[in-house]
This record gives C-alpha cells, structure tokens and sequence, in this order.
C-alpha cells in the first residue's frame, strides 16, 4: 500500500488538492444563499493588489490633473463662456422642471406615495477589476473606513453602475450591471412595464420577465423600478435596443446600458437613501382623496344670509389652493365667502367646518352635475369656512381639479363661477 | 522541430529565488487587475495563466507545479466576485500537466512553448467552463472561434513573456 503511494505519489497529491478545492468551491455555493462573511484569502489577496492600483491611479491623476490644470489652458476662456450661457439656459429649464415637480410630488402626497430619496453619495475612483472576463466587477478605493457598506448603489451621473458586493478596509468590490449573478428591479419608461435586469454570460444586459404579449419597442427607457431596495427609483440604466421572443412567456429584451461600463473611472457610491413622503413646498399635510372630493362638491350654508340684500352664500368648503411658489396667503384669499371677500381667518384650519365637509362628501358621487347646479340646502357650516384638513398652507390640489375661476368685482377675490348660486338676483 | 522527446537526465530543471517566485505571480495577477480598466482588450489574456505553465515547465516537478497552479489560482479567484477554487481548481490541473509535460518534452524553444501554451489555455478553459456550469451553476457560453482566438493570443504573448522571464531562472 505504502509503495503504492509512493509510486503515485504526485497523482495523489493532485487529487488530494482537487478534492479539498472542489469540498471549498461546493460549500461556498451551499451557503452561497447565507450572508458569506468575506473570506481571509480574499481580504489577503485584495491587500496585496490593491495598494499598488491605488498607488498608479494615483500617479496617473497627478500627473493628468498636473498638465491639464496648469499647462493646457488652452480655450479655457471661450470654454467659460460657453459654460457661462450654458448656465443660463439651464436656469431657465430649471424653473420649467421645478414647477412640473412640484406638481408631481403635489400628485404624489396626495396619494400617499413614498419615495426614496439619495441624501449622500461618497464619490470613488475606479483603481481595478476582477481581471476575469466571466466575473464582471470592479474595485473602487473606498471601504469600510469611508462609510461604505454592502449592497449599497453604486452610480455615475449617466446612470446606474452596480452595487457593492464586498467591503474591505479602504477598497469595496463593486459588481456591475451587466455580471450574469446581478439582478436591478427596472421598468420601462413609457410603458411602465416591470422586470429585474440581468448580465448574460457575455457581458450584455437583458431586461427579463416581461411577458410576451406585450409591446416593447426598441429606443425605449429602461429606469430602476426601486423595487430591489437597493437602487432608487428612476435612475437611468439603459435604452433597449432589441425585443425578441424569449423563453417559456416572456420577452427578450437586450438593453444597452446607459453607462459606459468597460471606461468606468469614477463613481458615487449612494451611502444614504431615505424614504418619505415627498415634501410640499408649503409643507402642509397630505389631503384625503375624501376631502378632495367635498371640496369639489357643493355644501350647504347652515345659516341664511345675515343681510338678505345680498347674494346666498356659495357653497363652503371650497378652496382655491396656491400655484407653486406662492406659499399660503394664496390659499387664505382665495378662500371663498358668500360676500365675494376672502377669508384669511379662516383658512388655516377651522374644525367647526368638519362637519360642513363631512356632509359634503356624502352628496350624490355625481359631483360634476353637483358643482354646476348646487342645491341650496340648509348650510352646514359656516360661512366660508374650509376642511379641517385644509390649513392656510394646504396642498394645492391639481389644477385639473379645480374649477374654473372667473374674476368677480376688482379688487375682490376670486370665485369659482361653477359655484355661483343659482339664485342670485340680478343687479 | 519544436518539440523533442528527451530523457530525464537530458532536461534541465531550473528553481526560482524566493522574491522572484513570489513577486512575478503578484505581478501577473495586479496586471491582469489593472490594464484591462485602461485597455479593455487585455481581458482575453491570462497572464496568471502563462506564470503558471511557465513556472510548471521549468521546475519540472508535478507536485511543486500543481501547488503553484493552486497558489496562483486561489489568488486570482480572490479578485473575482465568484466562489473560491474556480481558478483554483484549473490552474492546479494545468500546472499538474504542464509540469509532466515538461518532464517528459523539451519546452525550451519558441515554438513548443506556443504549442504548450495553446494547448493548456484549451485544457483550461474546459475545465473552468465544467466546474463553473456543473458546480457553480454559472451560465458560460462555450464559444470554439472565441477560445482558439484567445488561445492563439496568448501564445503568442507567452512567447514574448517567457524569454523576459528565463532571466529568473537558475540552474539547480
């Protein structure tokens, strides 16, 4: 026996050092589904490497930032210039997109939506990658010291990047998009369609379980669905570029990703992500669809008109809210009194008015033939009186849900023409 | 002719100095790390690969061949974000073969080492490509055109490599 190993000595020895590496590699792929902690070998490994890619890129961007910043100034000033009218145009787009999202997340609160929001990014720099062309992640030179943790998003300003799949000390490993074990929850833009994005073997990203029988055109978005709770929604991950059957029920969408995956040099690692509701310019609490829908719809005075001279008061509860901007002294005068005056003291919140909304939201649900034609009951609340939810600073309803206002006597608020009573005698 | 049948007292074993035997499997692996991030073509290579077999070759020894294919392996299966010994397990096969190999052939000149070198880069690919698929469950594609092309470059590269690296060598 003994000379029997001895005679196969080296082939033992092969199988010997097979056998434990093939017990390590299957042991790995059991707990695979557990949180691995970082293996010693790894942490040796990327302690071994990674100084000296630090130490390059560090060279390499001294000597770049060297001769860009100080010997090749060329055109900088015609460049200022057109940054300078650059800054300007974008201004104006600014205030063009700050109005549509202050609509957008007037739309949301009032639907409870909850978004997550990136509240701090560490910037990193790329120094090296797996050297493997079947395992798609690179090495960014922040760790466990800067704050960095795993999972966490890793993005550029083109859009999404990877995530953190392990963390050393001053280094993390990032793993890109386009690895065959990464999954980002995305959907596509315009038709809101959801799947989980995925590498393929050869690099490339496909978006999967979307299902056949839907329409997918090529050129279409892709963005982060924020279903993952890794990426926050709406981050660009890529265009896609071309839609075939798949297997089993589901299409073959390859997309093309919207970062340069192959010529990464920098990168923002989100380190912090929070999920609220979205703020209101005019940080007033979110309205009630019920609510929405009193104001929308006629009430009643609960008492006739102290001087009968003048015009029945119009329907309570209805409220002009502020454009965007414009903060809650918009909302108070724009509050209607059956005497066409605004009523600011009013406006921030009356809880004697509650039981004028309440008994508003149980009219007929026909509120559109109900604010053209309101019926003249005994009112229910006082006069000019709004929800106890709407406070002076209220949400602004959508402007598609208000009625049309028409200009009463100058120097006098608004009113809504819908709302004029009936009644009212001719002067 | 490139490759000769020589008797074992007719080839030469050749040992490395400790800092040599140590520094120039970590500089294969940094630059594997490294240059493929400024010049994306370099990923076809596999220069730990090419230390491998090029160590194999000369030492001569199975058992010191299949340990450093094993070494080399692990290391680079530490940079990448799948589980430890998929290179391991590779490279610890070539380095068992190559160093046989080198037992048995000379491997001195240019164009047996071209030949030893595609050779082993095949070997090792099928048997990354098996573990991968059969223990990992990876999806690999098997691509013949895209394997011999890359096999075809590194031979050539490894000729290059290894006479830069016969400087290393020393006569036992």
């Amino acid at each position: 026996m003994e000379n029997l190993i001895s005679r196969y000595r080296n082939v033992t020895i092969l199988v010997a050092v097979l056998f434990f590496q093939v017990l390590g590699l299957a042991m790995q792929v059991r707990r695979s589904t557990q949180d691995e902690s970082t293996r010693l070998i790894r942490v040796w490994a990327v302690d071994a490497v990674t100084p000296f890619e630090k130490g390059i890129v560090w060279f390499q961007t001294s000597v770049s930032n060297l001769f860009h910043n100080y010997f090749y100034l060329r055109g900088v000033r015609q460049e200022n210039r057109d940054l300078k009218l650059q800054i300007e145009r974008l201004r104006i787009e600014q205030v063009r997109l700050n109005q549509d999202a202050e609509q957008a997340r007037r739309l949301q609160a009032l639907l409870g939506f909850k978004e997550q929001f990136i509240s701090k990014t560490l910037a990193a720099q790329v120094i090296g990658s797996s050297g493997s062309e079947q395992s798609r992640s690179i090495y960014i030179d922040k760790g466990s010291r800067d704050g960095v943790k795993q999972d966490m998003a890793v993005i550029t300003a083109d859009g999404v990047v990877g995530k953190v799949l392990r963390v050393f000390r001053s280094t993390s490993q990032v793993l890109l998009v386009n690895d065959q074990t990464s999954g980002v929850g995305a959907i596509l833009d315009k038709s809101r369609l959801q799947g989980v994005l995925r590498g393929t073997a050869v690099g490339e990203v496909v978006l999967e379980k979307v299902m056949s029988d839907e329409t997918v055109l090529p050129g279409e978005k892709v963005v982060t669905s924020g279903g993952d709770q890794i990426f926050p929604k709406g981050l660009a991950v890529g265009t896609v570029t071309k839609v075939s059957p798949g297997p089993e029920l589901f299409l073959n969408i390859r997309v093309k990703p919207a970062v340069d995956l192959s010529r990464l040099e920098e990168v923002l690692v989100i380190t912090q992500q929070e999920e609220k509701e979205p703020a209101l310019a005019d940080g007033a609490a979110p309205m009630r669809a019920a609510d929405i829908l009193a104001q929308r719809l006629p009430s009643v005075p609960d008492r006739p008109p102290d001087d009968p001279d003048k015009p029945p008061p119009p329907t309570s509860g209805l409220k002009i809210f502020p454009a965007p901007g414009t903060q809650g002294t918009t909302a108070a005068t724009a509050t209607a009194k059956p005497n066409g005056t605004a009523a600011a003291s009013h406006a921030r919140g009356d809880s004697g008015s509650a039981t004028g909304t309440v008994s508003a939201t149980t009219k007929p649900a026909d509120n559109s033939s109900a604010v053209k034609q309101p019926v003249q009951k005994k009112p229910a609340t006082p006069v000019g009186a709004v929800p106890d939810n709407a406070t002076g600073d209220a949400p602004a309803v959508a402007p598609s849900h208000q009625p049309q206002l028409t200009p009463s006597k100058q120097g006098q608020q608004s009113q809504p023409a819908a709302i004029q009573p009936p009644q009212e005698p001719p002067q | 002719m490139p490759i000769t049948y020589t008797s074992n007292e007719q080839v030469e074993v050749y040992r490395f100095n400790l800092p040599a035997a140590i520094l120039i499997p970590l500089i294969a692996v940094f630059l594997q790390a490294f240059v493929p991030l400024r010049f994306h073509f370099f990923s076809i290579f596999d220069l730990p690969l090419l230390v491998v077999i090029f160590f194999a070759v000369a030492r001569r020894s199975p058992v010191a061949g299949l340990l450093t294919g094993a070494a080399i392996g692990l290391l680079q299966d530490s940079l990448t974000g799948h589980p430890l010994g998929l290179y391991g397990i590779a490279k610890t096969v070539v380095g068992y073969g190559a160093s046989s190999l080198g037992v048995k052939l000379d491997v001195e000149n240019a164009g047996s080492r071209f030949l030893v070198v595609l050779f082993f880069y095949v070997v090792h690919e099928i048997v990354y490509f098996t573990i991968a698929r059969g223990l990992v469950g990876l999806t690999l594609q098997w691509s013949w055109p895209r394997e011999l092309g890359s096999a075809l470059a590194n031979a050539a590269l490894a000729v290059v490599l290894f006479a830069l690296m016969d400087r290393f060598k020393q006569r036992t």
